[in-house]
Order: C-alpha cells, then sequence, then structure tokens
C-alpha cells in the first residue's frame, strides 16, 4: 500500500468526494493560493475554481453560518478554521443553528457539513492557537465529533464526515500533518462511532487519539519489552462514542487509563470513565479508572512550559506503569 | 473593482513648515526616526534569532509598516491605553517599549513582558495600560469598547489606541465596535492598517467597499484614508483624531494604507503576490528611505547622522539579545501560575 502524509489523507478525500459530488464545496479562509494555513487544500482551487473553493474573508461566524445555510438546502460545505481556536468564534452558527436545525424542524431539516479543525498544542503558537476543544464540542447534541490519528482514519473517516447527514467536526492535530502512514489507492471509508483496538493486549486499556495515541503507542511498544501488554484503543470518534469497543476490552483487563491533550476538567476523559461505570464492565475492574490529561490551564509559550502542559511520552510511561503495578 | 479614492492627506512642499505646524521640532523628528530604524532592525534581529531555532513558534513581523507604528505612538500620550493587534512589535516600540524585556519575551524566558508565556503575538504591559497585542484577528475591537467605557465612566483623561488590519475588519465584531463606540461617543481612536493583504487575501477582493473609511461614516464617525509611509501625514491625521477623542467627541477611525515587505508569518510563500510588487514598495515607497531623505534635505540630520544613529539603535538591539539570552527560562513548577486571580 502506498504510504501519504496526514494531510495528504485529508486533500485526497476532499478532492474526491469533490469529483463525485458536485453539492460538495470548501469555504474558509486563504485556501485557495495560499493552501490553507496548512497546506491541505494545496492545488484545489486550481482544480475546482473559485465558485467551489469558496475564499472568504476573515469571519469565522460569516463562514460557519454561510456552510449551515448551504447544507440545509441541499449542499454538502466543508469549512474550515484557519485554527479550531477559532471555533470559538463561530459557535453561535455551530450550536446553535447547524446544531439544532434538525431538532427543532421536527426532523425535516439535515444539515450536512462538516467543520475542519486544526487543533493542539506543541508549536510554541501559544494560548489562543494551541488549544484542544473537543471535548467542548462533544457537549453539543445534533453534532458528531471526529478526530483521527492516522491518515488512514483521516481518510476514510473524512468521506463519511462529508456523506453523514449531519454536522461533523473534524478534529485534525497540526502535529499529525507530516505524519505518514498506509492508504489503500481508491475510494474506502470508515464509519464515524466505530472505534479500532490499535494495539492488543491484556494488562491495562488505554483510551486515546490524536497526536497523544501515538505517544501511547510507543510507550506500550516499550512496555511489552518487559513483558506488559497494553491494549490502546482509538475511539476515533468522540461523539458518538464507541463505548461498546471500551467496555469489551476493560471487561478483559480490568484496567483503564485514558490519554488525551485537552485540559482535564471537564474533558472527554470523564466521559469515557463514566460509560464503564455506569455499564456491566464496571464489575471487571481491578483498579481505580484514571485519566492523564493536560494540564487545567492555557498553553504557554516556552517550550518547556508547552511541553509541561500536556501529556508526553514520560507521563504516559509513570501512568501505565502505576496502573499496570497498582501503585496508584 | 473598487473605487480608486485619493488619500485624505495633503501632499506638502515645505516639510519643515508642516512639521513646526505639527509642533514637532528637529528632536523630535530624530527621534521618529530613531524608533522607526529601532523598529526595523529589532524585527530584523528577531527574524535572525528565529532562522536559529531560538525563537519559537511564529511571528509575524511589520517590516514596511514603521511610520504606521511611529507616527501614531508619537501622537498619543504616556498613559493612555493601547490595545495592540498581532503585528504590533512596531506600536509597542513606539509606545516606548522596553527592548531587553521584550527580546526576552521572544525567547520565551521569564525576564519577558509576560514572563514567557505569551511570546511574540501576545506581549504586553498591562501596568503602563498597554493591554497587549491579539492573537484572535479583531480581538483588539473588542476589547476597545470596554476600555473606552471604563476611561468615560472613570472621568479619565485618556483615550484608547486601538490597532487593527484591513483583515480583521471584515470580522463582524468591527461592526459592533463601531457602533457601540459612536452611540456612548467612546474616546476611541480606531486605526487601521491596511497592509493590502490579510494573509493571502488582498483587500479588496474581500472587502465589498473600500476604503474603510466608508464604513465609518456608515456609524457617523469621522473617517480618513490616509498614506501609511509618510510618517508626517500619520503622525497628523493620528494627532487630530487623539485630540477629538480626547476632547469629548467620540471615536475616531483612520485607515492608513501601508505595505508588509515580509511573508504573513513564518510558513508564507508569498504565492498571492508578485516580488516585482513586494520590490517596488520597498524602493519606492519605503517609510524609512523616505523620512531619512526629507531630513536630510530639509537639513534636519547631515552626513553620518543617520549612519550613527543606526549604530546606537544596533547597540541597544545587542544588549536586549545579551539580556533576553542569559536570562533564565521559566520555572517548570510554576505552570499552573496566573491561571487565576
Ligand atoms: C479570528 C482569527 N481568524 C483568523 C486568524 C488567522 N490570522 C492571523 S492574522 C490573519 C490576517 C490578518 O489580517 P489583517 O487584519 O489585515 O492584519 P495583517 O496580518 O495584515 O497585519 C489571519 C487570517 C486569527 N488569528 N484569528
Amino acid at each position: 500500500m502506498p504510504e501519504i502524509t496526514y494531510r495528504e489523507a485529508i486533500h485526497d478525500a476532499m478532492v474526491e468526494e469533490m469529483r463525485r459530488d458536485p453539492s460538495v464545496f470548501l469555504i474558509g479562509e486563504d485556501i485557495g493560493t495560499y493552501g490553507g494555513a496548512f497546506g491541505v487544500s494545496q492545488g484545489m482551487l486550481e482544480e475546482f475554481g473559485p465558485e467551489r473553493v469558496v475564499e472568504t474573508p476573515i469571519a469565522e461566524l460569516g463562514i460557519t453560518g454561510a456552510a449551515a445555510g448551504a447544507a440545509m438546502v441541499g449542499m454538502r460545505p466543508i469549512a474550515e478554521m484557519m485554527f479550531s481556536d477559532f471555533v470559538l468564534l463561530a459557535m453561535e452558527a455551530l450550536a446553535n443553528q447547524a446544531a439544532k436545525a434538525r431538532f427543532m424542524f421536527g426532523g425535516k431539516a439535515t444539515v450536512p457539513m462538516v467543520l475542519r479543525l486544526p487543533g493542539g498544542s506543541g508549536t510554541g503558537a501559544a494560548a489562543q492557537h494551541s488549544q484542544s476543544l473537543e471535548s467542548l464540542l462533544i457537549h453539543i447534541p445534533g453534532i458528531k465529533v471526529v478526530m483521527p490519528s492516522t491518515p488512514y482514519d483521516a481518510k476514510g473517516l473524512l468521506i463519511s464526515a462529508i456523506r453523514d447527514q449531519n454536522p461533523v467536526c473534524f478534529v485534525e492535530h497540526k502535529l499529525l500533518y507530516k505524519s505518514k502512514g498506509e492508504v489503500p489507492e481508491g475510494e474506502y471509508t470508515i464509519p464515524i462511532g466505530v472505534g479500532e483496538i490499535k494495539r492488543p493486549g491484556t494488562d491495562l486499556t488505554v483510551v486515546s487519539t490524536g497526536i497523544m495515541l501515538h505517544r501511547c503507542l510507543s510507550v506500550a511498544d516499550r512496555l511489552a519489552q518487559e513483558g506488559l501488554e497494553v491494549e490502546v484503543l482509538d475511539p476515533r470518534t468522540l461523539r458518538p462514542l464507541d463505548t461498546e469497543m471500551i467496555t469489551a476490552s476493560v471487561k478483559k483487563t480490568g484496567k483503564l487509563l485514558v490519554v488525551h491533550e485537552a485540559v482535564k476538567t471537564g474533558g472527554w476523559a470523564g466521559e469515557v470513565i463514566a460509560s464503564v461505570s455506569e455499564s456491566d464492565a464496571f464489575n471487571y475492574l481491578d483498579a481505580p479508572m484514571r485519566r492523564l490529561a493536560g494540564k487545567d490551564v492555557p498553553i504557554p509559550y516556552n517550550r518547556l512550559l508547552e511541553e509541561a502542559a500536556v501529556p508526553q511520552e514520560a507521563d504516559i510511561e509513570a501512568e501505565m506503569r502505576a496502573l499496570l503495578t497498582n501503585q496508584y | 473593482m473598487t473605487e480608486q479614492i485619493p488619500f485624505d492627506n495633503q501632499a506638502t512642499d515645505n516639510f519643515l513648515e508642516k512639521a513646526d505646524s505639527l509642533g514637532l521640532d528637529n528632536a523630535r523628528l530624530v527621534e521618529m526616526l530613531k524608533t522607526m530604524l529601532r523598529i526595523r532592525l529589532f524585527e530584523e534581529k528577531a527574524n535572525e534569532l528565529y532562522a536559529l531555532g531560538k525563537v519559537h513558534g511564529t511571528m509575524h513581523l511589520s517590516a514596511g509598516q514603521e511610520a504606521t507604528a511611529v507616527g501614531t505612538g508619537f501622537a498619543v500620550r504616556k498613559g493612555d491605553y493601547l490595545i495592540n493587534h498581532h503585528r504590533g512589535h512596531g506600536h509597542f516600540i513606539a509606545s516606548g517599549a522596553d527592548l531587553e524585556k521584550m527580546m526576552a519575551e521572544f525567547l520565551g524566558k521569564d525576564t519577558g513582558y509576560c514572563r514567557g508565556r505569551g511570546g511574540s503575538m501576545h506581549i504586553a504591559d498591562v501596568t503602563s495600560n498597554n493591554l497587549g497585542a491579539n492573537g484572535i484577528v479583531g480581538g483588539s475591537l473588542q476589547l476597545a469598547v470596554g476600555v473606552g467605557l471604563a476611561a468615560k465612566m472613570r472621568k479619565e483623561d485618556r483615550i484608547v489606541l486601538t490597532l487593527f488590519g484591513d483583515g480583521a475588519s471584515n470580522e463582524g465584531i468591527f461592526h459592533e465596535s463601531l457602533n457601540m463606540a459612536k452611540i456612548y461617543d467612546l474616546p476611541i481612536l480606531y486605526i487601521c492598517e491596511n497592509n493590502q493583504y490579510g494573509m493571502s487575501a488582498s483587500v479588496n477582493r474581500v472587502s465589498a467597499r473600500t476604503p474603510f473609511k466608508y464604513r465609518a461614516e456608515a456609524y457617523n464617525i469621522p473617517g480618513y484614508y490616509v498614506d501609511g509611509n509618510d510618517v508626517l501625514a500619520v503622525y497628523e491625521f493620528a494627532k487630530r483624531g487623539a485630540e477629538h477623542a480626547r476632547g469629548g467627541q467620540g471615536p475616531f477611525f483612520i485607515e492608513f494604507a501601508t505595505y508588509r515587505y515580509f511573508g504573513h508569518s513564518k510558513s508564507d510563500r508569498n504565492l498571492y503576490r508578485s516580488k516585482e510588487e513586494i520590490d517596488s514598495w520597498r524602493t519606492h515607497r519605503d517609510p524609512i528611505i523616505r523620512f531619512e531623505g526629507n531630513l536630510k534635505d530639509a537639513g534636519v540630520i547631515a552626513g553620518e547622522e543617520a549612519k550613527v544613529m543606526e549604530q546606537e539603535v544596533v547597540k541597544e538591539i545587542d544588549a536586549a539579545v545579551k539580556f533576553a539570552e542569559e536570562s533564565p527560562e521559566p520555572d517548570v513548577a510554576t505552570l499552573e501560575d496566573f491561571v487565576y486571580a
């Protein structure tokens, strides 16, 4: 299978869907000649022209509201927030309009739009350009939240998101754009709401996605050399959450750790743990369920502080070892 | 096509007469030139440090826009509020920033203006009413109204110098801000720095009508469109605006036409504009070359004076770099400080 980057995977998904379906279009800031702030839409203006690659003024509420409106009348917009942080300016259109229309109108409207959100820290962009806001988004009924960690997942999930009948927030991680992975040629989709066991194991269940998944996997590989078998699950979608996969794994291992970059308080790890608490998997637990998450701070500029603000491999390893050795 | 509207400032034949009428004596004029040089050379140094990997993240350089920064900065008073935007190095320096603390912040050091938490995009000095640069386009426009309200309620003799770009002028908050400022007649000096592009978006492609002064007029706010590379013209209009706002007549709006030489940020490949266009602004409309020429022609400076000035500025900047490099990193144990008061 050919290897492509996460950036190319997202690009290819958009291009292929735009070729297939004339109702799909892009809307956002600097997505034309500039190719998007992270280069994801490079070359798309040349192929599809300015009518389908709609370059906007700096107007996040305008972009998201326009996407919602177009979606309500049958188009399938892919809107881009240059940085996920700017979804906060677009929250009205997303949460009060796009998320509500179907329900408020008695099931008669659909809002099939995608909102692409490059998020996360690690680039020195400081507090207003580094947030992980996915946990905020899952609190809103009516929108789905997808967060891919590999090129394969990114492409398959983005195609599903574009074809979905609902508003889908597609959370990308800036540090992953250059990461590579195998992606088959030709069309495939990954269903929204279905997670994947990224590494099977028997001793501890770890749930993670985005950049953190990779850190968890590399720690798990190291621990395997000592005979400690960690099962790493990637939910891939945060809403709806694949609770079946998670509870099944916890029943097997008896221990759960959730790792995410978003700040701990109100973070989605709480949802994962609550879903296990409410299920029969609770009876199988041999240890407290734990969270390792971003500190409850805005992301600092200084490199050392920035690293300390979100889980690094050493932190993950310490947490995994604590649970594996019953020292928590 | 948008209309080609002439500038509201008049060309002058007699430079010194004009400077005199604005209350600028020779010493002040020389200080203005020196400040412009300080901005240019400070940014060049920061750019160099970035290339060496010493500055983390990204940077928004303002080279080419020094006249706007200096003309406005010199027209307001110490103690006036400054609300800056992401391309704000020049405005800080024009308002008298401490280069050491500024450079230390670029390097993320504990001695920086924001103790290494903010970086180049968020430099602030709240104790001197400098409310910081903003990473959110249009952020300054949001805060300005509240600062203006507070100043008015407390009957302060202060105005609110509010900076933003042409790009920010297309955010919805622009309209909310101007309308509110006018209905409460707040002491806000709105400065739109039109450097022709918001990232890759040329101003006329994304703005239904330019110049933006028409939008100010729609809210009953006096609006002007001025050559932002002519530091005297910038000073003249900014001073007029500051007097208007300070005199209780409400907000005042000026759009300064200028140009940024470097890419938008560090990831910009400049595909949306031609090299010829950049070169033409650099050679024919550079604000520093122009002002230096004016001062020489008028006999305000002579011979090697500009060179000497430059050397002095280089020394200041080198000292700032030394200070920054020798300063400590913030202690990681303090990560959770400052989240709450
Ligand atoms: C709300 C928001 N949207 C988008 C961005 C990304 N961004 C940063 S600066 C910029 C261009 C701003 O243009 P302008 O206001 O004209 O200022 P300039 O950069 O030209 O000085 C963009 C799109 C941002 N920081 N904040």
